[in-house]
């Protein structure tokens, strides 16, 4: 990403000043930017997810300025130790003036940020949000002392009932460079002078904080003053709060005491399993049978599909080259429109809608703190329990959310993991309708097989790829009630940008297969990996076509079994294999274009082998 | 003693945290050197969760091992 400079990425008008709203993760920063702008983004709950920048016009009364609201990502300082981070560090330096929000049950947190904009130099206005949480815990704060201290105005909210915003929205030119701990006894004059010299004192701060990425940009280097620098603002916040705040009441909320429960593994297991339930419900059997017979065979398959070749044919011969390519087996129009909306678009808004609920409530870092001692086994933390969850719903959508782990090493083991034992949505319903007519003997060879595998690679991984995974380090927030409103735009705008993203993947998925399938290469590749089926894993050779077509979609590979007679044992091994050896091509694109082509390689070819592998292993044991 | 022995329920301050990184991501927390600390819940082999006031945070079992507290009292 290019540092520093967002105006590449955003459309600014001249002349308008760059309002930006900035805080730590879940303060409200989108509830004002909705209300600033009444444009619709995502309002989410678990630490970061903003991750867009989000921009609109905005008209205060009585103003003749034009002014333009950015929102940011939620961060909890400005500087670069991930995305969200480099993110919100680049809008806020392109501000005139940042509306902070700070979450009055968490000053401590907060105002650190507070403290570091106003280091920064740059006009701060704070909106002191989350009154009705600060009253209800009994908390007492002084707001003129707190306003007097910070040197910048602050205004009381409470942004869920609207109280307060419509003040901000019209104070924004009040804002002001506050008090900053920069004196001549403490750095003033290397602040000073730097500022000079870069002609930014935003900037000059982050060099002096170390920020790697500003000073390259300035071409300078990071200085060392980072620690002694957030030690003194640590210290004067500390003394701050101690000052501003008179009284401090207990706790004891029937939320936090949810959220405790959450976390005992007594009581957190058995509730987390009741959430896997709840999601199964909603997901495995609401949307992927219901829904999708609705969307995919009622819709697409008996009416869009006969009407789009209805329309094509007629202009290109259905058996010709390019007949094939838009409306064939595999074409562009028929089965990557029907896939990718009547099947997969479905199952992905499912199952963002639960993840919405689980972020907005405050659940999902409660759920990462109680896997995370079995992930790291895996070298993964409770953080990848995110991408893990969400691959049961769709291996490509999963695999794009491993951006969010933290070091490459941990996003190569979730992406392999994913690729390899991670059944999709797509692909579950088949496997479940294969597996149980044969009884719970071979369910449960089935999913220990998988799940063995599963925990294997990811211990082997950990122990062979090179360097350290990241520890968990996160933030619990108070559990909340979800907002309905939040969650649905919440789940309408990750569903949006998953068909922009995914789509386009599909479409050259259908068009790889499309042409070596009208080249021949389809049966030539079939016809090679019969020695492998009839030999090795002991099935009729015909199984290899259904591997093969298990590339192109998931589920097809597995509903081809259908058509096969095999016995119990065949059945079950074809499946591990399945389930183990294809991510589907869309999938593999993804991991490609996630990590290098060095990477992808050796995922795709990881995978193929322990599929073969194990499915070998499994044919000779049973 | 290290973060990974403290009790459940145990008061504690923080004495040194080793890695750089991590120090700092602390100090935005509001966990500074004589920050009072509460520790609220282990996960059996996982993470720590210490909290102080409103604020909780967790911490995996490695990092926490890796963090030198004293108890208070
Ligand atoms: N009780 C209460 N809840 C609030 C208030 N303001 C916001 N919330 C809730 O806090 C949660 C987070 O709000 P968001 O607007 O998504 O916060 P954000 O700062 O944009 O979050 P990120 O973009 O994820 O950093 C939502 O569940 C809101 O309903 C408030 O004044 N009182
Ligand atoms: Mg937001």
């Amino acid at each position: 990403m290019e540092c520093c400079d967002i105006s590449h990425q955003i459309d600014i008008p001249s002349g308008s000043q760059k309002i930006v709203l900035a805080g730590n993760p879940n303060v409200g920063k989108s509830i004002f930017f909705n209300k600033f702008t009444g444009i619709y983004v995502a309002v989410s709950n678990y630490p970061g997810t903003t991750l867009d920048i989000s921009s609109g016009m905005f008209n205060p009364e009585n103003k003749d300025n034009d002014y333009v609201v950015l929102d940011t990502p939620g961060v909890y300082g400005v500087s670069s130790f991930n995305d969200e981070e480099a993110v919100a560090r680049d809008v806020i330096l392109a501000a005139d003036a940042v509306v902070n929000i700070v979450d009055a049950v968490h000053l401590e947190r907060d105002l650190f940020l507070t403290q570091q904009i106003i280091d920064m130099g740059i006009p701060v206005i704070v909106a002191l949000n989350m009154m009705d949480e600060a009253e209800r815990n009994g908390l007492k704060i002084d707001i003129d002392e707190l306003s007097s201290e910070l040197g910048v105005p602050v205004i009381t909210t409470t942004a869920i009932k609207g109280e307060g915003l419509e003040e901000v929205k019209n104070s924004v030119d009040k804002s002001k460079v506050g008090n900053t701990i920069f004196n001549s006894d403490f750095l003033k004059e290397e602040l000073d002078s730097l500022a000079e010299k870069i002609n930014s004192r935003a900037e000059a701060l982050l060099i002096m904080e170390g920020d790697p990425n500003v000073a390259e940009k300035n071409n300078r280097q990071a200085l060392p003053h980072r620690e002694k620098i957030y030690k003194k603002r640590r210290h004067r916040i500390n003394n701050i709060i101690d000052s501003v705040i008179s009284e401090n009441g207990e706790n004891s909320s029937l939320g936090s005491k949810i959220g405790h429960l959450m976390l005992k593994p007594l009581t957190g297991i058995p509730m987390l399993l009741a959430t896997l339930y709840l999601l199964y419900e909603l997901v495995g059997v609401f949307v992927a049978q219901t829904v999708v017979g609705i969307t995919e065979e009622t819709f697409f398959l008996e009416i869009y599909e006969p009407f789009i070749r209805g329309i094509v044919t007629p202009i290109i011969p259905i058996e010709s080259f390019f007949g094939q390519l838009f409306v064939g087996e595999f074409g562009l129009f028929t089965m990557t429109v029907t896939y990718t909306f009547g099947l997969l678009l479905p199952l992905v808004a499912g199952f963002y809608f639960f993840l919405a609920i689980l972020e907005d409530s405050g659940y999902m870092p409660r759920i990462a703190a109680l896997v995370d001692r079995l992930l790291t086994s895996i070298g993964l933390n409770g953080r990848a329990i995110i991408p893990m969850l969400l691959g049961f719903g769709c291996v490509t959508m999963a695999t794009i959310t491993t951006r969010l782990l933290g070091s490459k090493r941990e996003r190569i083991i979730a992406t392999f993991l994913l690729g390899l034992a991670i059944p999709c949505s797509a692909q579950l319903g088949v496997i479940a309708g294969l597996i149980a007519p044969l009884g719970f003997e071979y369910f449960a060879i089935y999913v220990l097989t998988i799940f063995v595998v599963y925990v294997l690679a990811g211990t082997i991984l950990n122990k062979v790829l090179p360097g350290k995974s990241t520890d968990l380090l996160i933030d619990i927030p108070p559990l909340r009630m979800p907002r309905l409103s939040n969650v649905l735009q919440k789940t309408y705008m990750k569903s949006k940008s998953f068909i922009k993203e995914a789509g386009p993947i599909f479409a050259i998925g259908a068009l790889i297969i499309t042409v070596m399938q009208e080249t021949g290469m389809l049966t030539a590749i079939q016809n090679s990996l019969i020695p492998l089926t009839v030999g090795w894993l002991q099935l009729p050779k015909e199984t290899a076509t259904v591997f093969i077509m298990g590339i192109i979609r998931r589920d097809f590979g597995a509903a081809g079994l259908n058509s096969l007679s095999l016995t119990a044992i065949q059945t079950t091994v074809s499946l591990v294999v399945i389930t183990l050896f294809v991510p589907c091509i869309a999938a593999m694109m993804t991991m490609f274009r996630e990590r290098n082509w060095k990477e992808a390689l050796f995922i795709w070819f990881g995978s193929w082998f322990t599929a073969f592998g194990v499915g070998g292993i499994l044919a000779y044991l049973l | 003693m290290t973060l990974a022995e403290v009790q459940k329920g145990q008061k504690f301050i923080i004495s040194d945290i080793s890695d750089d990184n991590i120090r700092v991501q602390a100090l935005r927390f509001g966990i500074s050197e004589d920050a009072g600390l509460f520790c609220e819940e282990k996960i059996p082999g996982g993470p720590v969760i210490i909290k102080r006031q409103y604020q909780e945070i967790a911490i995996g079992r490695n990092l926490a091992k890796n963090i030198k507290v004293e108890l208070s009292q």
